[in-house]
């Protein structure tokens, strides 16, 4: 029993204790000064020496016409670097405390059958770029980090490290758009840090392997995907999964009952036939 | 074929459409909260507009902050979001010797130079603002004896200073009045907190908003050092067309302040 739960959920309950684990670290960081990870998400110091920091930010200071000092871009080459080999959007299941937010309203929209009865979202998971050039275009114009302005992620992670004020307002927000208005709405569809991660992680290392010899196409693993795009090739095709959008949150592979997904690194030898294909 | 085409113009438009939408809303909203202009920074805060597009709103200089006066702005407080600020009336700013909040900075958005005298950090180069005192609301300008915020302030005697004044009215008393010099003020709103009125009768200022610039055209005669100031002075001519009317008739003559008159 328990090592069926185990097996269904191990990434789902190491990727919590991860984010929480940030979250606690930061917040340990403010109320007790631990030196360990001092900062948010944002812009921090590990040990008092290494910076990171958030090269979306980053990119939104450049173009707003900030001088970017040594420190942030060291930190935002560390963070691009290490996010470029682990998937970019590893940062979004893995780190981003916005990600409990959301997975709860689409654990909840499925509870409550909602899904069934919107079965098309009337919306496409483009919007995320759009928003991820206008955020761009508008720091550039106001010259200010245009979407850190608004970054209901930025909200909720400071909201959690720094008190909360009335930064639980965001996160009802998000919560209830992901519920009600749009399947996986904020992190699948608008959020332009997460279409950001996308294109860092294009050419990522770690990537989920369809195995289609072993798949029995019960389809459980779109439905609990987040980006159930990235997983077209299920029960059709052996191949990685190639697309920056995949989150690596591991989902699939654990609710996979036959074997047919897996991590692998990604085979470099391999993917010009994969892109052929594409 | 058509319809696909079609599709995809009617597509691009609609989501063009929705950016300029989104785009108004959102630069509406940041063009609000950049209007917010009485936010007191921490110390070595470069000027408000390169200031908002340095920080990364890290938290860094509130985390390092012995004192808590330091805080981010949080949604709903029509400030700009994220960022740090103090409010002197809960938390003054003590002015730290080592200055921990500045050094800490990773964007360089509290600039370590404009607290520094030759590469030594110095607080009391600091311009978070001016303290302005209320004349009217001061008892100390009713001739009641309050020193509080003279004896609050870090720089005593040169930032706020007393100023004698015999006490007509009593006819046997002084008045002790505070002045401040803005010159030297800091801004550290150790002032503020220590006032004894009920709203506080001296108050911090971010010092654009409070303090005046005299220009080129006047400068202290008597002071050498002041004639300085005109070394990057340039002269304008302008010149103003002399009117027909006799001087006498400028007195009727509306007809520049009254559009209809």
């Amino acid at each position: 029993m328990i090592s069926k739960l185990w097996s269904n959920y191990r990434f789902l309950i190491a990727r919590r204790i991860v984010q929480v684990s940030v979250m606690l670290l930061y917040m340990a960081g403010n109320y007790w000064g631990w030196t360990f990870i001092q900062g948010n998400l944002s812009s921090s110091l590990v040990m008092g020496v290494v910076p990171l920091s958030d090269p979306f930010a980053a990119l939104q200071m450049f173009s707003a016409g900030a001088m970017l000092s040594t420190n942030i871009i060291i930190g935002a080459l560390i963070i691009t670097v290490f996010y470029g080999l682990v998937g970019g959007r590893v940062f979004c299941s893995w780190v981003c405390p916005v990600n409990i937010i959301t997975d709860s309203a689409n654990y909840l929209r499925n509870k409550l059958k909602f899904n069934q009865v919107a079965k098309k979202q009337p919306a496409s998971r483009n919007i995320r770029y759009w928003v991820l050039a206008l955020s761009l275009i508008l720091s550039y114009i106001l010259s200010i980090t245009a979407f850190e302005f608004i970054s209901p992620i930025s909200i909720t992670h400071r909201a959690i490290i720094f008190g909360l004020g009335m930064g639980w307002s965001a996160m009802l927000v998000i919560f209830l758009f992901d519920l009600f208005i749009l399947k996986n709405g904020w992190c699948g569809h608008i959020c332009p840090l997460g279409g950001f991660y996308s294109l860092v992680g294009a050419k990522s290392l770690i990537r989920v392997d369809h195995n289609e010899q072993n798949c029995t196409a019960c389809m459980e693993c779109k439905v609990v995907c987040p980006e159930s795009q990235v997983l077209f090739m299920v029960s059709k095709e052996s191949m990685q999964v190639l697309d920056g959008e995949c989150t690596n949150c591991g989902r699939c592979v654990e609710v996979c009952n036959d074997d047919a997904l897996n991590f692998s690194i990604r085979n470099l030898i391999k993917d010009k036939k994969n892109e052929k294909i594409n | 074929m058509e319809k696909s085409r079609r599709n995809f113009i009617l597509g691009s438009v609609r989501a063009a459409g929705i950016a300029a939408l989104g785009g108004l809303v959102w630069s509406a909203y940041i063009d609000e909260v950049r209007a917010n202009t009485l936010l007191l920074r921490p110390p070595g805060a470069l000027d408000e507009p390169d200031f908002l597009n340095a920080c990364i709103k890290c938290g860094m200089c509130v985390e390092a902050c012995p004192f808590d006066t330091l805080s981010l702005a949080g949604p709903g407080s029509n400030k700009p979001l994220g960022t740090p600020f103090f409010t002197p009336r809960d938390i003054a700013c003590y002015m730290c010797d080592d200055i921990p909040c500045v050094p800490v900075c990773p964007t360089g958005a509290l600039d370590i130079t404009k607290v520094s005298t030759k590469g030594e950090l110095d607080i009391n180069k600091a311009q978070m603002g001016a303290a302005i005192v209320d004349t009217k609301n001061c008892i100390a300008f009713w001739g009641i004896q309050c020193d509080a915020c003279y004896r609050a302030c870090p720089l005593m005697d040169k930032a706020i200073y007393l100023e004698y004044e015999k006490n007509k009215r009593t006819g046997k008393h002084a008045f002790l009045k505070p002045i401040v010099d803005t010159d030297i003020c800091t801004g550290c709103g150790l002032c503020e907190h220590a006032c004894v009125t009920k709203e506080a009768a001296i108050r911090i200022l971010p010092r654009e908003v409070v303090l005046g610039a005299v220009g080129d055209h006047y400068i202290k005669g008597w002071d050498k050092k002041d004639e300085s100031r005109l070394q990057n002075a340039h002269s304008t001519t302008t010149t103003t067309k002399i009117s027909k009317e006799k001087a006498v008739d400028s007195l009727n003559d509306m007809g520049s302040l009254l559009d209809d008159f």
